[in-house]
């Protein structure tokens, strides 16, 4: 059994550009904007960087291909710069390629960057884009709604819900994160919304309607890793560590009769879940685990996912999100900054986000959103893909004392 | 032997169109058509055409007949999607037909069904062989023809053996009797003066046929039971009977009210009506009418009561869905260029290579079972997808399409583009195993849950506008309702 990541890397400075509609930059230069401000936080400049990894979706709109855009945006000093794709994942997957380099030795300091330049398509929602050339022609090509929308189906007939009180539990789900985001200076949406607005907002794919469903955003985050004992050398006071990091992928299980899936939960997330707690010692997550981002695209996953993370009892998430139990003063908060809803979804990004907000909670320097009772393990939870193929990442953060 | 028709099956959209709705929205510029803004016609749906028609009908047929034993696939329409890439090809990919047996496309004429079927009867070698109609024609806004027509396919089984009607014999008249045309690349038809056809065409060259055929078949005109005359224009059916010696209760109905004139599937489809409520020993006198005439003599068996039951024309007529937006029909014909807006561009380009490959699973819906374990999924994979027992190269082709399934999950997305909004689809369980993520058709408002019972349909999956491509693969439909 591997020896896993726990306390081996530390986070030595992070960034994130503003989330929106940037009309005013590119992929490269919303990099620069959130390098900007990791390196001004991590103490060093770009030459003390020995490795760099890029996530990014959609490199067809964002940047085109390879890491050549971000060295040259960055103008880094000849390192090597792998990008990674793994759907909306592809933040958390470049934060493990760096933070495995620093494990490994490979390199003293490295650089994840996620970044996405949704907005220059010229329509809402996700870039159109082939399925692959098999799929293309036995796939379904549906839209993130659609896919995800199909969750609610499943639950409501797996544990008995009606629709009118799933839809209610996911239209709260909404109102916490609007309210959340409105802290936010850096969210892409700002504004607080009704369990009403929700209720009576367009039908995009049943039962999500218009506000169950996050936006897409332009936007780059970042983080800096090294190994504790650098960062304390650079003079880093509280560190900030890896507690754990499990990616998981489906092989086909969820699509196979036989294996039992019933198209309710995310089988990859309970995998990475476990495998997460299991490295980071958290044997009650829910009494644990300070507070999580999770990836909540669309209301119904964030819910689900609080099954799949074991923070609410199987068919019982719906009853949690309506008792408050994930709210900004409930006893496991998410979506603190606002999340994929109201932060906003740059693909690429998103992981990287959630690592900025677990980041500064932890550190006390999350402002006007600073959670009352100090976190001292936050998860952050990366999903890509679709519930009956994805990838889910689970990484867990804490002080280094935790 | 005895030779004739084995089976039977048909296939009608079940989408119609309130022939008043048509009306109503051209009644301004064509007051005219009042007269034939009656009952309704069949409308096949964006994603249907003369193929995906001809499969249904086939698939009807074909119903709980060993399809290994079918040697031939003959396809009759005026409407093939390709011009060059045989259209009975697709046909016989998507039945799953052995490779081994023979395609054959046959068109250019109303005529085109009795003209393939007589072929058909007077070839008969022992070894059975599909006849299948099929058509589905434009019609310009405020034409005749758009209220007259309807879409539709049909399909006959010919061989030796335990026919259900017999083949007597067969007589052809050719003329070029110019009722109208469609020239070649064009999408129109072009027609002349119906009291012209009336006089000239149908009381004149084909009364003349039909005495000629009757005549030379041995036979009088006052034995046949059924008449079979696919032409729809009001009373014209029974005067010719009348003026060719038939008897009047002879005349099958023309199918107007329900389903519209089908062209060239419009013989074949009265056919299988015909067949449907003929008894054993019934003389049936099928004709064909365009650029001449085609005649050909039935007589019903005993087989008949021996045949499983199958949708046929009454179960497609009964198989019914209400419609009246015309301009949604108008622009699932491609004649409204609706704005469809940017997601909507996508290139759509069907690499050949892969298509080849992946003949099996994308056209026949051929998953793979795993020898080893039993476990069924689609794709066929290299890699058994069992969590029990990842064995490789373990599997045997198993046909999905002609099971039924369930649905795992469903959404209905109105953000995808689709030419029918909202596009439904879901995961599905097969009876018997197996698991997919599919396109639904069919599927009406409120219609679907967790659980709901679906059975797969040939479909047109998308269309490549560009390079004129288009691209079939299945779709679920839920299970209608017994009637």
């Amino acid at each position: 059994m591997a020896s896993g990541i726990k306390d081996k890397v530390a986070i030595l400075g992070m960034g994130c550009a503003k989330f929106g509609e940037r009309w005013d930059k590119d992929a490269g230069q919303l990099m620069v904007e959130a390098f900007d401000e990791a390196l001004v936080d991590a103490g060093i400049d770009s030459s003390q960087i020995d490795a760099a990894w890029l996530g990014v979706a959609y490199d067809g709109v964002s940047l085109g291909p390879s890491g050549i855009p971000m060295s040259f945006a960055l103008r880094l000093p000849n390192i090597g710069v792998t990008k990674v794709e793994n759907y909306c994942a592809s933040g958390t997957e470049s934060f493990r390629g760096a933070v495995y380099a620093v494990a490994s030795g490979a390199a003293d300091i490295a650089l994840a960057m996620g970044v996405e330049k949704l907005k220059d398509t010229g329509y809402g929602g996700l870039p159109i884009r082939t399925l692959g050339t098999n799929l293309d022609m036995i796939g379904v090509e549906g839209s993130g709604p659609g896919n995800f929308a199909q969750l609610a189906s499943a639950y409501r007939s797996v544990h008995g819900v009606s629709k009118d009180d799933l839809k209610r539990a996911m239209a709260h789900v909404s109102v916490k994160s609007h309210a959340n985001g409105l802290k936010n200076p850096k969210a892409h949406l700002r504004s607080a919304i009704s369990i009403d607005q929700v209720l009576n907002a367009p039908m995009i794919a049943e039962p999500l309607g218009l506000f169950d469903c996050c936006g897409v955003s332009d936007g780059a985050a970042c983080a800096i890793v090294t190994t504790p004992e650098i960062a304390r050398a650079l003079g880093k006071k509280d560190l900030v560590t890896v507690k754990a990091l499990q990616i998981s992928s489906s092989n086909g299980w969820e699509q196979q009769q036989a294996g039992g899936w019933n198209g309710s939960y995310f089988h990859t997330t309970r995998i990475a879940a476990a495998r997460a707690y299991e490295e980071a010692g958290v044997t009650n997550p829910r009494e644990q685990i300070s507070m999580t981002e999770v990836h909540d695209c669309f209301s119904i996953t964030e819910l689900v996912t609080m099954e799949d993370l074991f923070l609410s009892k199987e068919g019982r998430a719906w009853r949690d999100v309506l008792d408050g139990v994930f709210d900004a003063d409930g006893a496991v908060p998410c979506q603190i900054d606002g999340g994929l809803k109201c932060f906003g979804h740059p693909i690429g990004a998103s992981g990287l986000r959630m690592l900025y907000e677990n980041y500064l909670q932890l550190l006390g320097r999350a402002g006007d959103r600073q959670l009352q009772k100090p976190p001292s393990l936050a998860l952050s939870h990366n999903l890509g893909g679709q519930p009956s193929e994805n990838v889910s990442a689970v990484a867990i953060v804490g002080l280094a004392d935790a | 032997m005895t030779t004739g028709i084995l089976a039977f099956g048909a296939y009608i959209p079940r989408k119609r169109l309130s022939r008043a709705a048509i009306y109503a929205a051209n009644a301004w510029f064509a007051p005219g058509l009042k007269g034939l803004a009656k009952g309704e016609r069949a409308i096949g749906d964006w994603d249907e055409d003369a193929i995906t028609m001809a499969v249904e009908a086939a698939r009807d047929a074909l119903t709980g007949f060993d399809r290994s034993k079918v040697a031939g696939t003959i396809l009759a329409s005026t409407t093939f999607p390709f011009a060059d890439r045989q259209n009975a090809g697709l046909v016989k990919e998507a039945l799953t037909l052995s490779d081994e047996s023979a395609t054959m496309d046959v068109g250019g004429s109303m005529r085109a069904a009795t003209t393939a079927l007589t072929q058909a009867l007077r070839a008969a070698d022992g070894r059975p062989q599909l006849c299948v109609a099929s058509d589905m024609r434009k019609s310009r806004p405020a034409s005749e023809a758009e209220l007259l027509n309807g879409d539709s396919a049909a399909a006959v089984l010919v061989g030796e053996g335990p026919v259900v009607a017999r083949f007597l014999g067969s007589h052809a008249v050719s003329v070029d009797f110019v009722d109208h045309y469609r020239a070649s690349g064009t999408d129109f038809d072009y027609g002349w003066e119906s009291r012209w056809i009336r006089d000239e065409g149908y009381h004149g060259v084909l009364v003349d046929a039909l005495k000629g055929g009757m005549a030379a078949l041995g036979t009088d005109a006052q034995s046949v039971d059924r008449l079979i005359i696919p032409v729809v224009m009001r009373g014209a059916a029974a005067s010719i009977a009348r003026k060719a010696g038939f008897r009047d209760e002879a005349v099958a109905d023309g199918l107007l009210t329900q389903v519209g004139d089908g062209g060239a599937s419009h013989p074949l489809l009265m056919l299988v009506s015909a067949l449907e409520a003929a008894a054993p020993g019934e003389k049936i006198l099928l004709v064909g009418f365009g650029q001449g005439v085609d005649m050909i003599l039935l007589e019903a068996t005993d087989a008949l009561r021996e045949l499983p039951p199958r949708r046929g024309v009454a179960g497609s007529i009964a198989r019914r869905s209400a419609d009246d937006n015309y301009l949604r029909w108008l622009f699932h014909r491609g004649q409204l260029d609706l704005e469809r807006g940017m997601r909507a561009e996508s290139d759509l380009k069907q690499p050949a290579t892969a298509l080849w490959r992946e003949r099996r699973g994308v056209m026949g819906l051929v998953g793979g079972r795993c020898t080893v374990t039993g476990t069924v999924q689609f794709p066929k994979t290299e890699i058994s997808v069992s969590h029990n027992e990842h064995a490789r190269f373990t599997q045997e082709d198993y046909p999905l399409a002609d099971r039924r399934a369930r649905v795992v999950t469903y959404t209905a997305d109105a953000l995808t583009y689709t030419p029918a909004p909202p596009l439904y689809y879901g995961l599905i369980d097969f009876e018997g195993g197996g698991r997919m993520k599919v396109e639904f058709a069919d599927v009406e408002e409120g219609d679907v849950e967790v659980g709901r019972e679906l059975e797969m349909v040939f479909r047109v999956r998308a269309v490549d506008e560009r390079r004129n491509f288009k691209r079939y693969f299945w779709k679920a439909a839920p299970v209608a309702a017994e009637a």
